[in-house]
C-alpha cells in the first residue's frame, strides 16, 4: 500500500513535469481562440490547408514553417486570409497573410521564433467567412539557442535591403513561386536595458505588401515572432511581363521597397 | 491523507534535489594544464535538468597578486564549486572573472563571484548580447535546466574589451583578445604568456560538434589567424586539452568549411532552407558528439547568414 502510494506520488511529479512541457491546448482554448475569433466556429479541415513544421525547433530564432493550400484561388471560392499563431510565445500572434484570387495559390512559407514547446497553428478564412484550422506541435530547441538574431551588427548594416528570388523560370498565366527576403533585425523588445533593467521597445517589420503591376498579390501584417531578416515564399500569377513590387513598413515608420521586372 | 501527499511529494523533491547536487559536486574536479593554470573538464551533454547546464570547461589562472577566473560556470552552484576549488589551491584573492562569451553554460556562475574587489571582464558586445538574451535564458531556466535563474544571476561586465587588454595578475600577464563575430558576437580568448597557454573557450570545440551562433565566415577568419599562433597548450570550451591542438583546430575548420561550401551551393541552386536542413553534411554524422542536436541548428544559422552574401 505504502509503496504503491510512493510510486503514485513519483508518477504525479513526473506528470507535472510532462504537463508543463507537453502538448497543451489551454492557452488556445482559454484565451487565444476568443481573442482572435470570438464566437466563431473553426472547422478542422485538412482538405483546405496543410501546415509543415519541424518536429523540434533546431534553432529557436528560426523555425521554417510552411502553409500550403489545397484549393485553387478562384473568384467564387478563395482563401482570403491565413493567420499564424504560436500559442506559447510571449506574443502569440505571428502574422496574418491576405490573399486574392490573383495570388493563384494561397501558400505561404516563413520563418518563426518559437520560444518554447508550443503549437503553431494556421487558421484559414475563406471569402465567405468560413474558418479552417491546422496545427503542428513544435518542441523547443535546447542548448544555447535564443529566439533573437545572432549578429545584430550585420543585420543593422543591411537594414532595409530586399531581394526577390525565383526557384524556377517564371511562366505566364499560372501560379509562380516567388521568395521575398527582407533584411531587418526584427528586435523582439524582450530585452533588458543595461541601466534600468527594463524592457526596451521592439523594432520590427509590421507590414508587407506585394503587388504585381499594381494589383495586390500578398498583404501581410507581421509581428515579432517573425525571425530576423523576414523571408516569405508565396505565389503570384503574371498574365504578361510586369513589375513585382514589395513594400515594407517597420514599427519606426521606415518604408523600404524593392521591384523586380518579371518577364515570363 | 492530504498531509501524506505533501510529505511524500516534498520528500521526493528533496531527495531529487540532493541527488542532483551530489552529482554536480561529485563531478567537480579541476586539472592542472600548466603551472598555476587549472581547468574543469565539462561533459558532452545537452544542458538539461540533471546537469543544470554544467557542461562546459571552466577554470582559472593564479598570479602572485590576483586570480583570474576563466568562465564562471553554468549556474550559481557550479560557480560556488569553482570558487571552493580555487580557495583550496591558493590564498591569492580573485580579482577578475573573465566571461568568454554570452552562452549560459559559461556565465551563469557569475553571481557566486560577485563581491567587492572582483571585476567582470567581457567583450564589448557582451553587455548587449546579455541584454538581448538574458530574459529568455532566465525565463526558461526551470523548464530547461531545472533551476530557477533570475535577472540577479546576470552580471554585466565592468570592463569591456574592444580590441585587446593586458591583465597583470602579478608576475603573470594575460592578454585578452576580443574577436570578431565567430562562435558568437561576443567571443574573447585569453593568452597566458607564462605557460604559453591559450584559453580559446568556444572558439574551439574538441569532440563536441562546433556550434555556430555568431558568424560562420567570421569564425573561419578567426581560425585562420589562431592557427598561426605559436603556443604550447590550448584549452577548448568543450572537450579535452590536447598536445596537438592544431589537429583539433583543423578538424573544426574542415567541418565549418564543409558547411560553408554545401550551404552556399544550395543557395546558388535556388534550394530552400528546409532542403538544406534535411540534406547538408549528413556524412559528418558519427564524427562528432551531439551531432544530432546541433548540426541542423548550424545549417539553419549558416543558411540565413549566407543568403545575404550577394
Amino acid at each position: 500500500m505504502r509503496i504503491s502510494r510512493v510510486i503514485l506520488s513519483l508518477c504525479l511529479v513526473s506528470l507535472i513535469n510532462v504537463a508543463s512541457a507537453g502538448v497543451d491546448e489551454t492557452v488556445w482554448q482559454n484565451t487565444l481562440k476568443g481573442q482572435f475569433f470570438s464566437g466563431r466556429t473553426i472547422s478542422k479541415a485538412e482538405n483546405i490547408i496543410a501546415i509543415e513544421a519541424p518536429y523540434r525547433a533546431e534553432d529557436a530564432a528560426l523555425v521554417p514553417i510552411r502553409v500550403t493550400s489545397k484549393i485553387n484561388q478562384t473568384n467564387e471560392k478563395y482563401i482570403k486570409k491565413i493567420t499564424l499563431i504560436v500559442d506559447k510565445n510571449p506574443i502569440p500572434f505571428a502574422a496574418e497573410f491576405n490573399f486574392t484570387p490573383l495570388s493563384g495559390k494561397a501558400d505561404v512559407a516563413m520563418r518563426l521564433r518559437v520560444n518554447t514547446y508550443s503549437y503553431v497553428r494556421a487558421i484559414a478564412e475563406m471569402n465567405d467567412g468560413q474558418l479552417f484550422m491546422v496545427k503542428k506541435f513544435v518542441k523547443a530547441s535546447g542548448g544555447c539557442s535564443a529566439p533573437i538574431g545572432a549578429d545584430l551588427d550585420a543585420a543593422m548594416q543591411r537594414l532595409g535591403r530586399m531581394k526577390f528570388k525565383f526557384p524556377s523560370s517564371v511562366q505566364p498565366n499560372e501560379p509562380n513561386l516567388a521568395q521575398l527576403l527582407i533584411s531587418h533585425p526584427n528586435i523582439t523588445g524582450m530585452q533588458m536595458d543595461q541601466v534600468s533593467r527594463f524592457i526596451r521597445p521592439a523594432y520590427y517589420v509590421e507590414k508587407v505588401k506585394v503587388t504585381f503591376d499594381g494589383q495586390p498579390v500578398l498583404t501581410a501584417k507581421t509581428d515579432i515572432a517573425i525571425s530576423a531578416d523576414p523571408n516569405f515564399r508565396f505565389y503570384f500569377v503574371p498574365q504578361s511581363a510586369g513589375e513585382l513590387r514589395a513594400e515594407v513598413i517597420d514599427t519606426d515608420g521606415k518604408v523600404f521597397s524593392q521591384t523586380y521586372q518579371v518577364k515570363p | 491523507m492530504k498531509s501524506f501527499w505533501v510529505v511524500s511529494l516534498s520528500l521526493w523533491l528533496g531527495f531529487f534535489t540532493v541527488q542532483c547536487q551530489a552529482k554536480i559536486k561529485e563531478a567537480f574536479t579541476v586539472q592542472k594544464v600548466a603551472s598555476g593554470l587549472f581547468f574543469h573538464l565539462g561533459s558532452h551533454e545537452l544542458p538539461n535538468r540533471t546537469n543544470h547546464g554544467a557542461i562546459a570547461n571552466i577554470g582559472f589562472v593564479v598570479g602572485k597578486q590576483c586570480v583570474a577566473v576563466l568562465d564562471s560556470g553554468a549556474n550559481p552552484e557550479q560557480g560556488r564549486l569553482l570558487k571552493e576549488a580555487i580557495e583550496k589551491i591558493t590564498d591569492v584573492p580573485i580579482c577578475y572573472v573573465i566571461n568568454s562569451h554570452v552562452h549560459p553554460d559559461h556565465i551563469f556562475g557569475n553571481r557566486s563571484f560577485k563581491e567587492s574587489g572582483v571585476q567582470f571582464i567581457g567583450h564589448k558586445n557582451l553587455a548587449r548580447a546579455l541584454q538581448a538574451r538574458a530574459i529568455f535564458y532566465t525565463q526558461r531556466s526551470v523548464e530547461q535546466l531545472g533551476i530557477k535563474l533570475t535577472l540577479q544571476d546576470i552580471v554585466l561586465p565592468d570592463i569591456a574589451v574592444t580590441d585587446s587588454l593586458k591583465l597583470d595578475l602579478g608576475g603573470r600577464v594575460l592578454t585578452i583578445t576580443a574577436h570578431g563575430s565567430a562562435h558568437t558576437d561576443s567571443d574573447l580568448s585569453v593568452l597566458d604568456e607564462n605557460s604559453q597557454t591559450l584559453w580559446l573557450s568556444d572558439l574551439l570545440f574538441v569532440e563536441h560538434l562546433p556550434v555556430v551562433d555568431g558568424s560562420l565566415k567570421g569564425w573561419l577568419k578567426e581560425l585562420k589567424e589562431l592557427s598561426r599562433l605559436k603556443i604550447k597548450h590550448v584549452v577548448p570550451g568543450h572537450g579535452p586539452v590536447l598536445d596537438n591542438w592544431r589537429v583539433a583546430l583543423q578538424r573544426q575548420e574542415s567541418y565549418l568549411t564543409m558547411l560553408l561550401r554545401e550551404v552556399r551551393a544550395m543557395i546558388k541552386e535556388g534550394k530552400f532552407i528546409e532542403q538544406a536542413i534535411a540534406e547538408v553534411g549528413q556524412n559528418s554524422s558519427g564524427q562528432w558528439a551531439l551531432f544530432d542536436v546541433f548540426h541542423k541548428k548550424n545549417i539553419t544559422f549558416v543558411f540565413a547568414e549566407l543568403e545575404w552574401e550577394d
